[in-house]
């Protein structure tokens, strides 16, 4: 390959940092949906039920924020994946939407009222709000591994249409990779339960972590396996890296039984991403059972991002490939924002991101320790 | 493919019903967070508890009111590309950054310290917990500013340009963007109208508890502080009001006259409509009560300018729109040539080749009006074949829709002066201490709690509709706009918003009603006021609180 140009490099940086918004949504927002998820089957009474929102209540709106953060970074930094993902989404990204946005109430309203039936409501309102957008999350990676059927019609601008129905995104290899979704973000959310709970609770909470990574592990291995075989894509061609970024101009794109593989084939050092999420699986069930909250929590974190990386490496540089008109398939060189915009962002991200992760830290800091039934209740505004 | 009509009018009405639900709940966070600070440092300068009584009361209001807050603001980011992503893609170069970087540096801020703020009172030091309090409050505001910079771009585009090789605008100027004058000026504006909408409310509901002699002593000072906070704001709201006015004369000609039911070129020194019934198809107004010179005074400050009216604006239309054709055309053929050889993407290779070279230089001489040479593509979809019908059509649709927008910015404006002058009068009566003695203050005063809502969307109306019949202003029409949707999948999500975003305000208010009905728990003050419960308020000494 060529030398690269600075708006070359420029888009790597970019798709880098938006794996690090990935992660950190998936490894922070997913662990408070976690515990959403887990809450009616964790907690027996009303009690054990607060005392997991309140493990997690000081945090989950600052968390969500990585969410709506990485929706940002993809508007500012890849506009036209923006566009045609969300559109092309259309039903799904509602479902998203709709799950996501009863969160915020079931949190701040569930405990308002002393009513068995109301509380009872908005625990369900949290299970679906856990559970859809990491189902939802996971999803969307599968759709990109498999491809999505849109394409690009030029009115003076271009204008993405999309051809397939909501069904086709919940396609077998989605919902598999949305269920792995969902066993991370149970782990993390039960990891974080068994840190900072007490007594009968926080066993339950330590047993389902040694459940969740085993059954993540048997669906990270089953997809492993569907990718080897299923059909990837690939350039036919020479791309410009620096190429201005405009879709409808076209790529030499084709599918290929296995190519998902081939980043493998010819950087053999990436395999370390796959290995890294059954490590830290194993880890985290060593962890878990020897008690050590710590370590099992990191061991989730690092799971998260070995099971992202495996999916970056295997699919770059396509971001959302299209099995309708393959040459319309956005990629990391043509779907960006111009190189002043990236600049700029960059700028915002670098003075910005390690600041989140400083006052974040702090808050976690100042919030640690137990959280015990007695301090619920005698707490005006806890959840 | 372009989206149907049907699927832009259904994308319009369910993006303006979120956004105006959303900017339900935002005014009054912005407002209430500032109002929480104030009362927060004076009870950590004091130490006295009263304050935290208070702190705690309408922080749990705050926190009933933020939950919805942030979950409508979830859809307003998704929206975009979900139901726009034609405008997703040609504007997200420009307009996605402002929106990430209130992410960044904002909602991240409020959102994570927020938590903190409601959870943390055990946890953090008195100072500590205050400094969490400001942050929020600092946070809640940058996020105002950031997406009033986004709004800003949308109203009067500037540092982007159009870049035919990518068929999008791009960023050119960063700094342009952010200094836009339009949201400079608005986010004051808008943000101090959220500041007199909270006031409204902490008034109404304080005026509510002292119809009924309740926490008199909370009441009393939360009004005291609320109608100085409101009084300050509002006069703020009404200066910026009268700077937007004046920016949006200068740059938004047509949102003006429309505001304005100006169908005619006035020369100066033009008159104001102070009421008037506009008439879209005979383009005039049926009625309308006019105040001579005032018109001039307001938009041009001062007493000889005219003010340019619909008539003339559509002429201008129509020679812009005429002077676009070439830039769209230019625009279509570049692209049919790179579609042909992309290697023409390619800046080196380019350079060589004469057809291009031709069609990139048509293309600069007339890109200006390239927007609306879109707006003529709705009637003529070959643009160069457009009949002298078809531009006339598109200019006279180039005028928003007047009725609406007289109205609203009408509704807007009297609101405004309405709650001047009860703010004042609040104001004085507090500072008198004579606000327990007017029982008609206290009936009016949670009756009023709406006008601030009202206005807030009223203002919001004005300055969207008036930018119809384009997402950017000048750039980029709305109909294009608009994701490739079928109806069907617009009922779908229309019905699920309405059903959903129904539940959440009867929700909402019930918790409201009943919080705030419930009142604070006070922790036995120490201020004379709660000693004093019983006594009438006239027979009370003016100066208790003053002492405190």
């Amino acid at each position: 390959m060529e030398v690269l140009t600075a708006y070359a490099i420029l888009k790597i940086v970019w798709w880098i940092l938006l794996g690090v918004l990935f992660a950190g949504l998936a490894i922070m927002v997913g662990m408070d949906m976690g515990v959403g998820t887990i809450l009616r089957f964790i907690g027996r009474t009303d009690d054990e039920r607060r005392v997991a929102l309140n493990i997690i209540g000081p945090h989950w709106d600052g968390n969500q924020v990585w969410f709506i953060l990485g929706g940002g970074a993809i508007f500012a930094a890849w506009p036209t994946i923006y566009g045609t993902a969300f559109s092309g989404l259309y039903v799904v990204m509602l479902l998203l939407l709709w799950s996501m946005i009863v969160r915020p109430l079931g949190f701040e309203y569930r405990s308002k009222l002393p009513s068995a039936k109301w509380r009872n409501i908005w625990d369900w309102t949290l299970f679906i709000s856990g559970f859809v957008p990491m189902l939802v999350y996971g999803a969307a990676f599968g759709n990109v591994m498999v491809g999505f059927p849109f394409h690009f019609s030029l009115q003076g601008t271009a204008i993405s249409v999309y051809t397939g129905s909501f069904i086709t995104l919940f396609n077998p290899f989605a919902v598999l990779m949305g269920l792995l979704s969902v066993s991370l973000s149970v782990y993390m959310g039960a990891a974080m339960v068994m840190g900072r709970a007490e007594g009968a609770m926080k066993e339950r909470a330590r047993t389902l972590v040694t459940v969740a990574g085993p059954v993540a592990l048997v669906l990270f291995t089953i997809g492993g396996v569907w990718v080897a075989m299923m059909k990837g894509f690939t350039f036919s061609g020479p791309v410009d890296p620096g190429m201005p970024a405009n879709p409808t101009i076209g790529l030499p794109v084709v599918q290929e039984s296995g190519a998902w593989l081939s980043n493998f084939k010819h950087v053999p050092i990436l395999w370390v991403l796959p290995l890294l999420t059954y490590l830290a699986v194993i880890t985290g069930f060593i962890g878990a059972r020897a008690d050590r909250f710590q370590l099992t929590w990191w061991a989730g974190a690092v799971a998260w991002i070995g099971v992202l990386g495996t999916v970056a490496a295997a699919t770059f540089p396509f971001m959302m490939p299209s099995y309708a008109d393959p040459a319309h398939s956005l990629t990391i060189w043509n779907s960006g924002s111009s190189e002043l915009t990236l600049w700029w962002m960059l700028g915002w991200t670098l003075v910005f991101v390690p600041a989140i992760l400083i006052y974040t830290s702090w808050c976690f800091w100042i919030m640690r320790g137990k959280v015990s039934a007695e301090h619920v209740q005698a707490d005006d505004h806890a959840y | 493919m372009v989206p149907s009509d049907l699927v832009v009018e259904l994308s319009r009405w369910q993006f303006a019903a979120t956004a105006l639900y959303h900017f339900l709940f935002v005014p009054l966070t912005l407002g209430l967070s500032f109002i929480l600070v104030t009362m927060e440092t004076v009870y950590v300068v004091t130490g006295r508890q009263i304050y935290k009584d208070m702190v705690m009361f309408w922080g749990k209001l705050f926190a009933i009111n933020f939950a919805l807050g942030v979950a409508t603001g979830l859809t307003m980011e998704f929206e975009f590309g979900t139901n726009w992503s034609t405008y997703s893609y040609y504007m997200g170069d420009i307009f996605g950054a402002p929106l990430a970087i209130e992410g960044l540096m904002a909602f991240f801020m409020e959102s994570t310290f927020v938590g903190m703020m409601l959870l943390g009172w055990h946890r953090l030091t008195k100072v500590q917990h205050l400094t969490v309090t400001w942050l929020v409050a600092l946070g809640s505001n940058l996020s105002a500013l950031w997406i009033l910079v986004a709004n800003g771009f949308m109203q009067d585009p500037r540092g982007g340009t159009f870049n035919p090789f990518t068929q999008r605008m791009e960023m050119t100027n960063f700094m342009q963007l952010i200094m836009n004058p339009d949201a400079q000026a608005k986010f004051v504006h808008t943000s101090l109208a959220g500041y007199v909408t909270a006031a409204m409310f902490v008034i109404g509901i304080s005026a509510w508890y002292l119809a009924r002699k309740r926490h008199v002593e909370l009441a009393r000072r939360s009004l005291r502080m609320a109608s100085l906070f409101g009084v300050i704001s509002v006069i703020g709201v009404i200066t910026l009001g009268d700077a937007l006015g004046f920016i949006d004369g200068g740059h938004q000609p047509t949102k003006l006259a429309a505001m304005e039911g100006l169908w005619h070129t006035e020369k100066g020194p033009a008159s104001f409509n102070l009421i008037a019934f506009p008439n879209q198809e005979a383009q005039k107004n049926d009625f309308a009560i006019k105040i001579p010179v005032l018109l001039s005074i307001l938009v041009k400050h001062d007493l000889t300018s005219g003010v340019t009216g619909i008539n003339q604006l559509e002429q201008e239309a129509v020679a812009r729109i005429k002077n676009g054709i070439p830039a769209l055309t230019a625009l279509e053929s570049i692209q049919n040539q790179l579609s042909k050889n992309p290697a023409l993407a390619n800046p080196a290779k380019r350079a060589n080749d004469p057809a291009l070279q031709q069609a990139l230089t048509q293309f600069d001489a007339h890109k200006k009006d390239l927007g609306y040479a879109f707006l003529l593509k709705y009637y003529a979809p070959n643009v160069s074949k457009a009949t002298p019908a078809q531009i006339e059509l598109a200019a006279k649709k180039s005028i928003p829709e007047v009725w609406i927008i007289f109205w609203a910015f009408r509704i807007m404006v009297a609101l405004g002066f309405l709650m001047l002058f009860f703010l004042i009068w609040a104001t004085l009566l507090s500072l008198r201490g004579k606000e327990m003695t007017s029982p008609i203050f206290l009936k009016l005063a949670p009756w009023m709690i709406p006008a601030g809502f009202l206005a807030c969307e009223m203002g919001w109306v004005t300055a969207e509709m008036g930018r119809q019949p384009w997402t950017v202003y000048e750039q980029l029409p709305t109909w294009i706009s608009a994701s490739t949707h079928s109806v069907g999948y617009m009922v779908f999500s229309l019905i699920g918003f309405v059903t959903l975003y129904s539940i959440f305000i009867a929700v909402e208010m019930y918790l409201m009603f009943k919080f705030a009905r419930k009142g604070p728990d006070e922790h036995g003050s120490t201020g004379g006021g709660g000693s004093l419960a019983g006594v009438p308020a006239f027979a009370r000494p003016i100066q208790n609180l003053n002492h405190d």
